[in-house]
């Protein structure tokens, strides 16, 4: 169901990208990634939130769905993220005629953002106990949650010092047609996260099952060590 | 607190794992105050994870498990201070002296300053440390090392110890020094872990023989 | 356990954090030796012999932040080894004091190093000494955010496979608004005419918000880190 409106919306939205929404005068048909751009950026991080939130609720309940959500949330967010900064790269050289510009706060407090969730993959592979592994990871998912704004204010600050914000973004007084379009891609986008993230946990869980079910016949499940240590397994 | 007649260990389907690997599996058992048990069974059958459980160093993974009227975990809180824990590892900082270990130790534990530095001295006499007791840890042999551990354990006069072969690194003199703070004669509840069944059971009024991945073989009296 | 207690648990843990270094000189004289070659290497890698403004920052704070990567590596290292957190979890004290002990002597470390890399990094590079003094503010409220996060991290590494690793790879994107912050309120301290306040009070603002944020962040969790 929602893998349908998933496609549904971003057929929709890329749609009106096209055909509707006006060509920027200066930046011709490059701008034109800011429809996948902004609402990727902000799906990363309202996921990159969620995940602290269900870390938060993991070590509070011991409960390991919570773990597992939380590695998915920042699984998918990250993957978002690379999304991001790419998308980001080329809507810079559109504006601006650079792949990349240090003078816009927001892309780079995403980069320092993607850069500190990018370790938690080492970090999470680098503790044996699964238990230990699982409560730190929920730690590290509760306080990378709680950087993500003071990171946001951090660099906006210090962008305004050196240029009183030359470029403005692109979000005070769209048209409608724009601020449609937007919308319809934005609901594409979120939709096409929870559609992956459903999909990763179906995936864990099966896996979960399946060494589940080996446990029971008495076979000594090992799988290799390095799958086993980085990705939490859906107990339930 | 139910300090009152229940027994001193209560355990009913304890279960540890580590990750997939079950450490102990469905232990049952009663331990009423005042009485020794014995934990016997082969190395890597459970014996230091039961221990450290009721330590409230790990927690169970299932079951339920009583300790001092105390329901692990989450009223952990409550026994801490008040087990004596003597484990494999010394739990000293090398870099401090015995003597500075257990007063660290005993602050830790929120002791009265000058009632804590006075038993400190007794248990120190009786271990027949005194003498050594402002030298680094990290200069220390096993054996004396294993006493100071000992004055540790028994720093709070716990109503409860749990004991990782006491004996172990200790001479033969040791082992009579250490008696009175830990062998049957301290008049507490004890669980001893052990790998010589005839000594351990000497002083035993129960016992319980873990098999192979923590599962109950065995519960009686010697 | 009473607050008194508490309080004697959190003194008696920093007293052996103290007394521990100082009898052993295991982290503080790397520290300050790291801080001092590498002001040397900057003064050849920059080609400058004199520093200012953000430069002088960016070489100071760099430094800094980097000698107490170092200290950090190995705030846990005697609890992890020798057994301290296995002793201090069978006390009634509460984690949040092992929290606080090795916060402030993180902090305490810092400060040391600072009293003997500061004077020197001005010597080496300063052209007069006048910001030093509200450079003190500064530099308090970044030894709060280091120590605050340093703990932290540092107590997640140190029951890792790979410590050493983990620890600047976690704090570093962690710190980076610290850094803003405290560079931002330093750079016109080292104006070249003499010591600026431009947005001073604002970034000391943002340095205390962040020290506030992760002081909760830090009491919420880390009871959590101690758990086996």
């Amino acid at each position: 169901m929602v893998s349908v409106l998933t496609v549904l919306f971003l057929v929709v939205g890329f749609g009106l990208v096209f055909f509707w929404t006006p060509m920027d005068a200066d930046q011709g048909f490059k701008q034109k990634i800011f429809y996948l751009h902004v609402p990727l950026a902000i799906v990363a991080l309202a996921g990159f939130i969620a995940a602290g939130v269900e870390g938060y609720r993991h070590i509070r309940t011991g409960d390991a769905r919570h773990d597992l959500n939380s590695y998915v949330f920042i699984h998918i967010s990250v993957v978002f993220g690379v999304a991001v900064l790419v998308t980001g790269a080329i809507w810079a050289q559109a504006s601006w005629g650079k792949w990349w510009v240090w003078e816009e706060p927001t892309l780079v407090s995403f980069l320092i953002v993607f850069l500190l969730y990018c370790t938690y993959y080492p970090f999470r592979y680098a503790i044996e106990d699964r238990d230990r592994q699982a409560r730190y990871a929920s730690v590290f998912a509760i306080t990378a949650g709680v950087f993500v704004p003071l990171n946001f204010i951090a660099v906006r600050m210090a962008e305004s010092v050196i240029h009183p914000r030359v470029f403005a973004t692109a979000e005070g007084g769209l048209p409608p047609s724009m601020m449609w379009t937007f919308l319809v891609c934005f609901a594409g986008i979120a939709l096409l996260w929870v559609t992956l993230v459903k999909l990763e946990l179906v995936g864990k869980r099966v896996n979960g099952q399946m060494s589940r079910l080996r446990r029971s016949l008495g076979e000594e499940s090992a799988p290799a060590p390095g799958t086993r240590r980085v990705s939490p397994q859906a107990e339930v | 607190m139910a300090e009152t007649d229940g027994p001193a260990i209560s355990l009913r389907g304890l279960v540890r794992r580590y990750g997939d690997r079950v450490a102990l599996d469905g232990v049952d058992l009663d331990l009423p105050e005042g009485q020794t048990l014995a934990v016997l069974g082969p190395n890597g059958s459970g014996k230091s994870t039961l221990l450290r459980v009721l330590a409230t160093l790990l927690r169970p993974s299932g079951g339920e498990a009583s300790v001092l009227g105390a329901r692990l975990p989450g009223e952990a809180w409550q026994v801490r201070g008040r087990v004596g824990y003597l484990g494999h590892q010394p739990l000293l900082y090398r870099d401090l002296t015995g003597r500075e270990n257990l007063v660290l130790q005993a602050r830790l534990n929120g002791l009265d300053r000058e009632e804590a530095a006075e038993s400190i001295e007794r248990d120190l006499e009786l271990v027949g440390m005194s003498s050594r007791a402002d030298e680094a840890v990290g200069g220390y042999s096993a054996g004396m090392r294993q006493r100071i551990s000992i004055c540790r354990a028994v720093l709070t006069r716990p109503p409860l110890l749990l004991l990782d072969e006491p004996d172990s690194n200790l001479d033969p003199e040791g082992r009579v020094a250490v008696r009175d703070l830990v062998g049957p004669a301290s008049g507490r509840t004890r669980v001893l872990v052990s790998h010589e069944p005839e000594r351990a059971l000497a002083e035993a009024d129960l016992f319980l023989r873990l098999g192979p991945s923590g599962k109950v073989e065995e519960v009686g009296t010697p | 356990m009473s607050v008194g207690q508490a309080f004697d648990a959190w003194k008696a843990l920093v007293g052996r954090d103290l007394l521990t270094e100082a009898r052993t000189m295991r982290s503080l004289p790397a520290m300050v030796l790291f801080a001092v070659t590498t002001f040397v290497i900057f003064r050849y890698g920059l080609d400058r012999t004199q520093l200012s403004g953000s430069l002088a920052g960016g070489v100071l704070w760099t430094t800094l932040l980097f000698a107490a990567v170092l200290g950090i590596n190995r705030l846990f290292v005697s609890e992890r080894e020798e057994g301290g957190f296995d002793a201090f979890r069978l006390t009634p004290a509460p984690a949040n004091v092992l929290l606080a002990a090795k916060v402030t002597s993180l902090f305490v470390y810092l400060v040391v190093l600072e009293l003997i890399v500061v004077p020197i990094f001005a010597l080496f590079f300063l052209p007069e000494f006048s910001s030093l003094l509200p450079l003190v503010a500064v530099l308090l409220l970044a030894n709060l955010g280091f120590s605050l996060l340093g703990t932290v991290v540092s107590s997640m590494a140190v029951n890792s496979t790979a410590r050493d690793l983990i620890v600047p790879l976690l704090l570093l994107p962690l710190v980076v608004p610290l850094m803003i912050a405290v560079t931002g309120a330093s750079a016109p301290l080292f104006g070249p005419e003499g010591p600026g306040y431009e947005r001073f009070g604002e970034w000391l603002m943002v340095a205390a918000l962040y020290d506030g944020v992760f002081l909760l962040v830090g009491y919420a969790v880390f009871e959590f880190l101690l758990e086996d």
